[in-house]
């Protein structure tokens, strides 16, 4: 037998550029291909047949399609940070230097150790894995697993590339641009319409710009230019080449992905553009479907359309003697082109009983062999295509009379043609199987959406499987290696629904999503179980309908673009100082200003005890500020607090507790008064933006009839803490006409007046329980008042000190850190806050949530103070406790009975303490209960009342 | 992405907004039982059907506003301004 020449370059005949050559490599041998060339077209044209290895049983694999859908031809591009995984083969342009790789293969694709795994094939039906690699658990074996099935490798590196995310606005967006979108396009434009027409290919007019047709009597090429033409003469018209859609969302938002073509990539790689239409046109085609034999998925068995678009766009015959299986009219045409093209035809062979007289007698006229009722039943070859066996079907299709064995290298197959719908179902488009097809075809209409061109049509077909054969040899999922025996396994095992059958056999689930196995796999389900395919219903067919680079959708938004860093007014001084900054609320805050050799909790400490003694000075600017004005301002924050303000006096302070509706404890802070419809609230850092909204949601919606206005401030305002026995002498020194007299501005008061020239407001209010004055300035003066004050303080002991320091002071004066000490179950009792709760006679939010049973329990959780009990090695007793400790009471009965919330080292004292939460925690001061962690008692605590320093408060009202 | 009409600013998209459930929820006073006050906190009807809804515009106008929005399609019937009262089934 003469040697087969395999697939291979025509001597003319195709779009490409043959004056000029594109050298290209797959794994790791040199190519030369042509201008116009796919990677795909360029490895046909070179005869290369294997370009992968089967997922499960590593079975050589060839060039199946000529486009998206593409099962087997799943390359790795590049090296490096560049390289791509899975690259559709079909869809990657030719250019110079590029490097292709095969993916699966150990050591190459011609020749791979993991074809063992074929001969075994029996053992490895669907669901074998989940039923067989259980001991002693499943990631015991995954890794091993996954290198055996040899998926793409991304890189581990940060993407180079960049990316750009685009908005667009039209009124009809095309998807397609075929003869049947540019039509659409061209009609919208003349009515002036904003038009995009998004098309996937670097060229317009789809299979009309190759196959050599006539359009209204003119050559397609002719048609398309002239069109081409016309529709870039519309200003209003935009086209994108190289462009999928990739999903269809609610309210007809359309995402499109553009690649840029690599000469033009100065920009960004891709696009992925956000397309809000008033009218979506899908012209977008469709995809042909396979027919179902015994060993269907050899090398040279390709799909009838993508052997026509090799052989008239790019020139290359995927054989040099090729038998053509079909079910329907389309592959007629292929044998013509072939002939013509002077490649030998093994005969073509047709699933349908009867077929129209005129094509079987033109292909006959050239010599052509047309066996109607018959289906290739098996074929032969190892890394390459030998031969075929076609069987005569019997009338009722389910059985076959005689056989023969057809010599070819090449067999083209087409099973139908099934519209691609993707965009048309996730729209909410209804769709059912269609027997006469054999594809599933839209059943409703949808507002926004037309369907225009071949995706409207319904190609009849004839039978698709093959009846005899076996079925572990019957490819359904190529790249999934799903067979027709795993869909029988799990109708054995009683996954009936389709979606299950999809899932244990995982036919569809793979990177090509089903495009040539869905509705075969419907098909073969609904026979096996003898019930309409029509009845089965389908798969969910989700977004993206093609493999999405996660860069093109975060655009720019990475690193540091990723989310805004919120800067201090006095950031620049903090970093020039060497603060730690760590991230709170999006702030980017200092929680210690260590020196030269000092470590973070020596820092810490150091400041803490400056507090203590002297002085320390906090920016908290980032304190969210909040302004309330009008003549209900008063009456409209007493429903959002615990506490009484209704009594609140102009340039007083309160500190008050606001609830969420259902009693739990959202946020806390300073209420003051300005004038009486003037007042200001701040909020802990992280929820100023939470309260705000808040604040507005009740108004706006519940209690619109409430004259106030709502101003957030946060931003506005720089806010200075002064803190320590030491901050009044150090204010007096700057040039000021406040009068800081203990008498004249007591704590909890508030002053307006001038510091150092600046409109400021003063509150005297503590979170460390020093004298502490809380100074805020118009956010742009607050560095010049900073250094003013740091200055100010040299020689009375003055540091800038960070959160650790703050967090340490607040807990020896046991004062509560919402969120930090609370939780999502705390109510005002459980920190100690129920009697002014109770106390309260007016409503306000959340208030008859705390009469709820739950809430009135004995044995809630409480806040609670623990100190260390010193054991006989007295070195232990000092030890830190841990945050998150668990609790147990004496003889408890429960696993646990709370946690440390908060813990630290006493600033003065040297001593552990810790805030925690613990069971009916107020009836047992005194107590001595065990702290565990992760399961084992770790120290011994004394639970206690706090504070733990200066209970009087003398030091903050002095 | 849904495409929301704010009764202010015009047709914008859905990450402008925030949403706050179910509107036209009526707070008990504060003497009702336990049982009408816990069905206010927890209990919302979740109908495969015209929801009546509230949204803010919040990187926007900032204002609250009333929607019927269907849960099936997404569809959004209408929207309307706070204080204003649903519009009648037959119009949704």
């Amino acid at each position: 037998m003469k040697r087969s020449k395999g697939p291979h370059r025509l001597p003319y005949g195709g779009q490409i550029d043959r004056t000029r050559r594109i050298a290209f490599s797959f794994d790791g041998r040199t190519y030369q291909g042509h201008p116009g060339d796919t990677v795909s077209s360029a490895l046909l044209a070179n005869g290369v047949r294997i370009v992968a290895r089967s997922f499960k049983f590593h079975r050589p694999r060839g060039v199946f399609s000529s486009g998206v859908e593409e099962p087997n031809a799943l390359l790795q591009l590049g090296a490096g940070t560049r390289s791509v995984p899975s690259a559709r083969a079909p869809m990657v342009e030719l250019t110079e230097g590029l490097q292709a790789r095969s993916q699966e293969g150990w050591p190459g694709v011609n020749f791979d150790v993991g074809r063992v795994l074929d001969f075994t094939s029996s053992l490895w039906a669907a669901g074998f894995y989940n039923k067989t690699f259980i001991w002693p658990r499943w990631h015991t074996y995954e890794g091993m697993i996954r290198r055996l099935a040899g998926l793409g490798r991304a890189p581990r590196q940060a993407d180079p590339d960049r990316y750009d995310v685009e908005n667009i606005h039209c009124d009809v967006l095309i998807v397609g641009a075929g003869v049947a979108g540019i039509r659409r396009a061209l009609d919208a434009a003349r009515d002036g319409a904003r038009v995009v027409l998004a098309e996937e290919d670097p060229h317009l007019g789809g299979e009309a710009a190759w196959d050599g047709s006539t359009i209204d009597k003119v050559p397609a090429s002719d048609w398309l230019r002239q069109a081409t033409q016309q529709l870039v003469r519309h200003s209003h018209v935009r086209v994108l080449t190289r462009t999928s859609a990739v999903g269809y969302y609610d309210h007809d938002v359309v995402a499109l992905l553009q690649g840029i073509e690599s000469s033009q990539r100065d920009s960004a790689r891709e696009r992925f553009l956000i397309v809000r239409a008033k009218r979506v046109v899908l012209a977008t085609g469709t995809i042909e479907q396979p027919l179902i034999f015994d060993h269907n998925d050899r090398p040279g068995i390709l799909l009838a359309g993508a052997a026509r678009e090799y052989l008239l766009r790019y020139g290359v015959a995927v054989g040099s003697r090729v038998l053509i299986a079909t079910n329907n009219d389309s592959a007629y045409a292929l044998a013509r082109h072939l002939q013509e093209a002077g490649v030998t035809l093994a005969g073509v062979t047709d699933t349908r009983y009867s077929v129209s007289e005129s094509l079987k007698a033109g292909l006959r006229s050239l010599g052509i062999d047309v066996f109607t009722r018959s289906i290739p039943t098996d074929t032969s070859g190892f890394s390459k295509l030998r031969s075929v066996t076609v069987a005569r079907l019997s009338k009722d299709t389910q059985r076959v009379e005689a056989l023969q064995t057809l010599r070819c290298d090449a067999l083209a197959v087409s099973g139908g043609f099934s519209p691609a719908l993707h965009l048309y179902a996730q729209a909410g488009g209804k769709l059912a199987y269609d027997e006469t097809s054999g594809v599933l075809q839209p059943v409703t209409t949808h507002p926004s959406i037309e369907l225009a061109g071949s995706a409207a049509q319904a190609v009849p077909v004839g039978p698709r499987v093959s009846p005899v054969g076996n079925t572990r040899r019957q490819w359904v999922d190529l790249l999934h290696d799903a067979t027709v025996a795993d869909l029988e396994l799990a109708l054995r095992e009683n996954y009936t629904s389709i979606e299950h059958v999809k899932r244990y056999t995982t036919v569809g689930m793979a990177a090509d999503q089903g495009k040539t196995s869905a509705a075969v796999t419907l098909g073969v389900v609904s026979r096996l179980r003898g019930i309409a395919a029509g009845a089965l219903g389908h798969t969910t067919l989700r977004p993206p309908v093609t493999p999405v680079t996660l860069g093109a959708i975060a655009g720019r938004e990475t690193g540091e673009r990723f989310a805004p860093r919120r800067h201090l007014p006095m950031h620049d001084w903090h970093v020039a100082r060497g603060a730690i900054l760590q991230e709170f609320g999006g702030w980017q805050r200092p929680v210690a200003y260590p020196r030269a050799d000092e470590s973070r909790e020596a820092a810490f400490l150091r400041e803490a005890r400056a507090v203590r003694t002297a002085a320390g000075l906090l920016d908290g600017s980032s304190l969210g500020k909040i302004e309330v004005h009008g003549p209900d301002a008063q009456d409209f924050l007493d429903r959002f607090y615990i506490n009484n303000l209704k009594t609140l006096q102009p340039g007083r302070a309160r500190y008050g507790l606001m609830l969420r509706e259902t009693g739990i404890l959202f946020d806390d802070g300073t209420v003051v008064a300005l004038s009486p419809d003037h007042l200001l609230l701040t909020t802990t850092s992280g929820n100023a933006g939470r309260v705000f909204q808040w604040l507005e949601e009740w108004h706006q919606c519940e209690w619109p009839h409430l004259n106030v206005a709502i101003t957030a401030i946060t931003e506005q305002w720089a806010t200075l803490s002064l803190a320590g026995p030491n901050a009044r002498t150090i204010l007096r020194r700057l040039g000021t006409d406040f009068n800081f007299a203990p008498d004249a501005f007591p704590h909890l008061a508030l002053r307006q007046g001038r510091l150092l020239g600046l409109p400021a407001r003063i509150y005297r209010v503590s979170f460390t329980g020093e004298l502490t004055y809380e100074i805020n300035v118009p956010a742009d003066s607050g560095p010049k008042l900073w250094e003013a004050l740091l200055e100010a303080g040299l020689g009375y002991g003055l540091e800038p000190i960070g959160l650790d320091a703050l967090m340490l002071l607040r807990l020896e004066k046991g004062f509560l850190h919402v969120g930090t000490d609370t939780d999502g179950t705390t109510v005002p009792d459980d920190v100690g806050w129920g009697k002014v709760a109770s106390g309260k006679t007016a409503d306000f939010i959340g208030r008859r949530s705390l009469a709820l049973a739950e809430h009135v329990r004995p044995d809630r959780l409480q806040l609670v103070g623990l100190t260390s009990v010193a054991r006989a090695d007295a070195q232990a007793a000092a030890k830190p406790f841990i945050t998150g400790a668990h609790l147990r009471l004496p003889k408890s009965p429960n696993a646990t009975d709370g946690w440390i919330t908060s813990a630290g080292i006493a600033v003065v004292s040297g001593e552990p303490i810790a805030l925690a939460m613990l069971r009916g925690g107020r009836a047992h001061f005194g107590t001595e209960i065990n702290v565990y962690d992760a399961g084992v008692p770790v120290a011994r605590a004394q639970v206690v009342s706090p504070p733990f320093f200066d209970p009087s408060g003398g030091r903050m009202n002095a | 992405m849904l495409r929301i009409p704010c009764p202010y600013c015009g047709v914008r998209d859905e990450p402008e907004f925030t949403f706050g459930g179910p509107s036209h929820v009526t707070r008990p006073p504060p003497d009702c039982d336990d049982a009408t006050w816990t069905s206010y906190l927890f209990n919302r009807k979740n109908p495969a059907d015209v929801h009546l809804e509230r949204w803010q515009h919040v990187h926007g106008c900032g204002r609250w506003f009333n929607g019927a929005r269907d849960t099936r399609t997404h569809e959004i019937l209408t929207t309307y301004v706070m204080g204003h009262p649903p519009p009648a089934a037959s119009d949704a």
